[in-house]
């Protein structure tokens, strides 16, 4: 009896892993790395939606070379070493042909290793701190000079701000930005004293003795604008001590690299209204690609009130850059995909295109936007032209000699163009 | 030189004209013809357009700039009509005929469109406001009024001042109104006129006091030995040290008040752990999800009463003890009792509890923040003097803390449920032998605990995010407090929390907050190397 059963239950298992393998070899996988649970799932969960809605429009499209594309989604859960395993898993286990996923730039960092030794391909939808590009990987984020040195600038010119404050949460980003923010506001020719540089733990949530001081300091009759690199959950007690303790946009502004729409639906927006971030895009730039792209979200989240916002026109444009190399090309092999990927364009969502360079990293507009009422943004300014992602930044002494060129005959992530010499360090 | 002198008087004269020399009538279409604009002009036009706007002076001037610096200035889709749009509690708008002042029917956002605004936008109507609010009827607009004028001064304004500050009755109004001549005085006196200029603007606490003084100074000649300079420099460096002194002091006195502050809120978040660890001796692990439960409840509080925002918080306090005292009431019941005397269990156990609580939030109301708005009355700052400031949400916090700390010390000293915790929590066994319903007042108290936790939820809604890791960030602090003050002694933790949030406070300036909270958690640990018991251990027979 017991033995009838055992021999029914394993031809059962049997058969269906037939069946798995059947499906798995007309299909193309494509693995989803993003945190479903743990602190990032707030932020990570909509990139996996959107990954998800760009393969079911890929399939009804007709998938790809003839083939349906098959999403596999693992769980990360915001556990930077658990990213590495999970990367392994894609790509040893599933054997996925392409990875979207990663938000935080440890979780990338943990990543890097893996995907380098199995030789597998990453694409990275949020923007960083830059000094990195792996062949591996294509950053479709902004970098730095794609998002923080165009505020600074605007700050700089259009508001008028001579007196700094760079205020992060303490992790690498912030510090890396800040580094690079302070080397480019110094040969601009600001002095120290109007400088103040604060960094705060994540989650912090008592921001009256910080706020105080940003007050005094910007109480020194010089206009005085704050650069803020403070990370998700942090944001909202700071923002409402601004608005408690009188401080308005218009004396002084704050500008900010990770606020969005998304992260701007939790809050009481009242306190930030006039108050600035720089990204790439914006849900209220009206073009037709936009109004497309924002229906299909809405239709596919079945929510209404549902936003977009950057990092997932990064996604956006990660993904349709993948499937044309890959029509391009006629497999989705990695290293012919990677050869391919370089020159692609694709259109941006904000009107104009959007192009990957040889350094890994897009050129992209760069728009600076006004927090309304609403929780969404008016753009005030945008660079007349795409900006070129910049991989090593040229602000900073360590890499200002070094380009990332990924074509032959450099083919390197970090190249010296003093010593004309490839360190192979790529991050 | 001589031409653009030329050009800007005439220049002058031109607007003089035309800012005289129509009259009411024409003021008024023209008014109305400069707002019809509004819809088409560009952001970078709406400048000029404001300013004219502002030199109408009629009576719907003010008003118009009001709303349009409120963002509540919007046009119809269709007919341009310029209307003051405010959302009422069915969603539809209500709109006011800005020029005629007429009430319109209520309508759907589609219909209309705001009229948008930006950050040097903003700016500019409020010192055009400013201007026109010199002479309002309210004393405290006439502050305000000037606050804004004194960052950034126009000729015309100080010459409307002028002539206003011999009539001004009220006193706060004209010694500002003094400052800001004094400060001007300072700025373009002779030396004989910026000496006395220094002496009457004496200790004034206004930055712009501070800066014209610093400004003065550096223009100087350092070397040089007039007697008039020798006696400017004199007075301006007199001024300035007592500036300086003076904002010392209440740089202190403001770090004490966000270093009670923040200790109030460790107060809250952990005297219900005072309460089931201290007291009960459970180590409640689920307690941080106890505060996010009360946190959410005043959420759904909103969500019903979306038009009682105001008293949303005075309708949460008891809803959120209902609520995270019964779900501590049924922990109680149906896990903790049957651990009783195994504290690893326990806190195995509610630990496990506080991550379904989290995924049970996260199931029901999504992984993302929810909102929660202030009521206006939380919101803003007690002004005592220009550099000194109290937040009033703070405020309300470091009193309510209080209250509920002298509420629950009240019901263990003197109310007989007290009488009968303290009992079980001494002696268990005699307590039984005398009556008592140890696993009722066990429940009880458990309840209580929770209680507290979620309405130390309810205040923490308004100073962080609502989200479902909300409790996880207090669980450490609390007891760290509750250990610090010595388990089981609710004074202890009182002066366990203010310690514990002055000392960081204090910390942050010099050190940072990372290092800050390094160091006090690296203090902590060598304290309870020395005194295991915390700073109030218990003594005698109720110490174990």
């Amino acid at each position: 009896m017991k033995l009838k059963k055992f021999i029914a239950a394993s031809s059962i298992i049997a058969s269906s892993m037939v069946a798995q393998f059947a499906i798995a070899a007309d299909t193309i996988k494509v693995g989803v790395l993003h945190s479903l649970s743990g602190t990032m799932a707030i932020s990570e969960t909509t990139l996996k939606d959107t990954v998800l809605m760009m393969i079911e429009e890929q399939n009804k499209a007709g998938g790809l070379l003839g083939k349906k594309l098959e999403p596999v989604v693992v769980d990360p859960a915001s556990n930077w070493p658990l990213f590495a395993e999970k990367t392994r898993e894609l790509l040893a286990k599933e054997k996925v042909d392409v990875i979207f996923g990663c938000w935080t730039s440890v979780s990338r960092k943990s990543v890097l290793p893996v995907i380098e030794e199995l030789n597998g391909l990453l694409f990275y939808p949020v923007q960083y701190e830059g000094e990195e590009s792996s062949k591996n990987v294509f950053y479709t984020g902004a970098a730095p000079n794609q998002q923080a040195i165009p505020a600074v600038d605007y700050l700089m010119n259009d508001i008028g701000a001579t007196r700094w404050v760079l205020a992060g949460t303490d992790y690498v980003y912030p510090r890396t930005t800040n580094k690079i923010l302070e080397a480019y506001l110094k040969a601009k020719g600001v002095k120290d004293e109007d400088i103040m540089i604060n960094y705060t733990p994540f989650g912090h949530s008592d921001w009256q003795g910080i706020v105080s001081d940003i007050k005094k300091f910007g109480s020194a009759g010089k206009k005085t604008a704050v650069v803020s690199t403070i990370n998700g959950d942090a944001n909202i007690p700071f923002y409402k001590e601004l608005g408690n303790q009188g401080i308005s946009a218009e004396d002084i502004p704050v500008v900010a690299f990770s606020v969005g729409e998304e992260e701007l639906s939790g809050f009481d927006t009242k306190p930030l209204v006039g108050h600035l971030a720089a990204w790439n895009y914006f849900q209220s730039v009206e073009s037709d690609e936009n109004d497309e792209f924002i229906a299909a979200w809405k239709k596919f989240i079945k929510d209404d009130k549902r936003v977009t916002n950057d990092p997932m026109e990064a996604t956006y444009i990660g993904f349709k850059m993948w499937a044309k190399a890959v029509e391009k090309v006629g497999t989705t092999d990695v290293d012919a995909v990677e050869q391919a990927m370089i020159g692609v364009a694709v259109p941006n969502l904000t009107g104009g295109t959007a192009v990957m360079n040889a350094n890994h990293h897009l050129s992209k507009p760069v728009l600076i936007g006004e927090i309304q009422e609403d929780g969404q943004f008016e753009v005030v300014w945008e660079t007349p032209d795409t900006v070129i992602g910049d991989a090593w930044s040229d602000f900073l002494p360590s890499s200002k000699n070094l380009i990332s060129d990924w074509t032959p005959p450099v083919s390197c992530g970090n190249f010296d163009v003093k010593t004309a010499k490839c360190s192979g360090q790529n991050f | 030189m001589l031409r653009t002198i030329l050009v800007m008087f005439g220049l002058f004269v031109c607007t003089h004209i035309f800012a005289e020399g129509g009259s009411q009538a024409e003021n008024g279409s023209s008014l109305s013809a400069l707002t019809t604009q509004l819809p088409k002009a560009k952001l970078s036009k709406m400048a000029p357009l404001v300013d004219q706007i502002a030199a109408t002076k009629t009576p719907s001037t003010r008003p118009l700039l009001q709303y349009l610096l409120d963002g509540e200035l919007y046009y119809v889709r269709g007919s341009n009509m310029i209307v003051r749009a405010v959302v009422n509690q069915q969603k539809q708008y209500e709109l006011t005929d800005v020029l005629g002042g007429t009430e319109l029917a209520p309508v759907t956002k589609k219909q209309i469109k705001k009229i948008r605004t930006n950050n040097r936008l903003r700016g500019q109507i409020r010192s055009l406001l400013a201007k026109l609010d010199l002479t309002d009827e309210d004393p405290d607009n006439r502050i305000a009024a000037l606050k804004q004028l004194i960052d950034k001064p126009n000729d015309s304004a100080l010459d409307l001042i002028q002539s206003l500050i011999e009539q001004e009755k009220d006193s706060d109004v004209q010694a500002l109104m003094q400052v800001l001549l004094d400060v001007q005085q300072l700025k373009n006196g002779d030396t004989a006129q910026k000496v006395a200029a220094v002496a009457s603007l004496g200790e004034s606490l206004e930055p712009a006091v501070k800066n014209a003084l610093v400004q003065q100074l550096e223009l100087i000649d350092k070397n040089s030995q007039e007697p008039e300079h020798v006696a400017l420099r004199s007075a301006i460096q007199d001024a300035l040290d007592s500036i300086e002194s003076k904002r010392e002091f209440y740089g202190v006195v403001e770090n004490i008040f966000f270093g009670l502050s923040l200790g109030s809120v460790l107060l809250l978040a952990a005297i219900g752990l005072a309460i089931t660890f201290g007291v009960m001796g459970v180590i409640n692990m689920a307690h941080g999800e106890m505060i996010m439960l009360g946190a959410y409840t005043t959420y759904v509080v909103q969500l019903i009463f979306p038009h009682l925002i105001e008293y949303s918080l005075f309708i949460a306090i008891p809803l959120a003890f209902l609520v995270s005292g019964s779900v501590g009431i049924i922990i109680e019941r149906c896990v903790i009792r049957f651990l009783k005397g195994r504290p690893l269990e326990t806190l195995l156990a509610t630990f496990g509890i506080s991550l379904i609580l989290q995924q049970l939030v996260r199931t029901i109301f999504s992984p993302l923040n929810r909102q929660v708005a202030s009521p206006e009355w939380m919101s803003g700052s007690l002004q005592i003097n220009p550099v000194f400031s109290l937040t009033y949400n703070r405020l309300y916090i470091i009193i309510f803390s209080l209250m509920v700390f002298f509420a629950l010390l009240m019901i263990l000293k003197k109310s007989s449920l007290g009488l009968h915790v303290r009992a079980v929590s001494q002696n268990r066994d005699m307590a039984r032998a005398l009556s008592i319903k140890s696993d009722w007042v066990d429940a009880i108290t458990f309840g209580l605990g929770s209680g507290i936790a979620g309405i130390a939820g309810v205040v923490l809604s308004q100073l962080t995010n609502v989200g479902p890791n909300l409790g996880q960030a207090y669980i450490i602090d609390s007891f760290l407090v509750v250990v610090f003050g010595g388990v089981g002694n609710l004074w202890g933790t009182l002066v366990a929390a203010m310690s514990l949030g002055s000392i960081n406070k204090f910390l942050e300036p010099i050190t940072g907050s990372v290092l800050a909270n390094i160091i006090v958690l690296v203090g902590l640990v060598l304290f309870i190397q020395k005194r295991p018991k915390g700073l109030f251990p218990q003594k005698g027979r109720s110490a174990d």
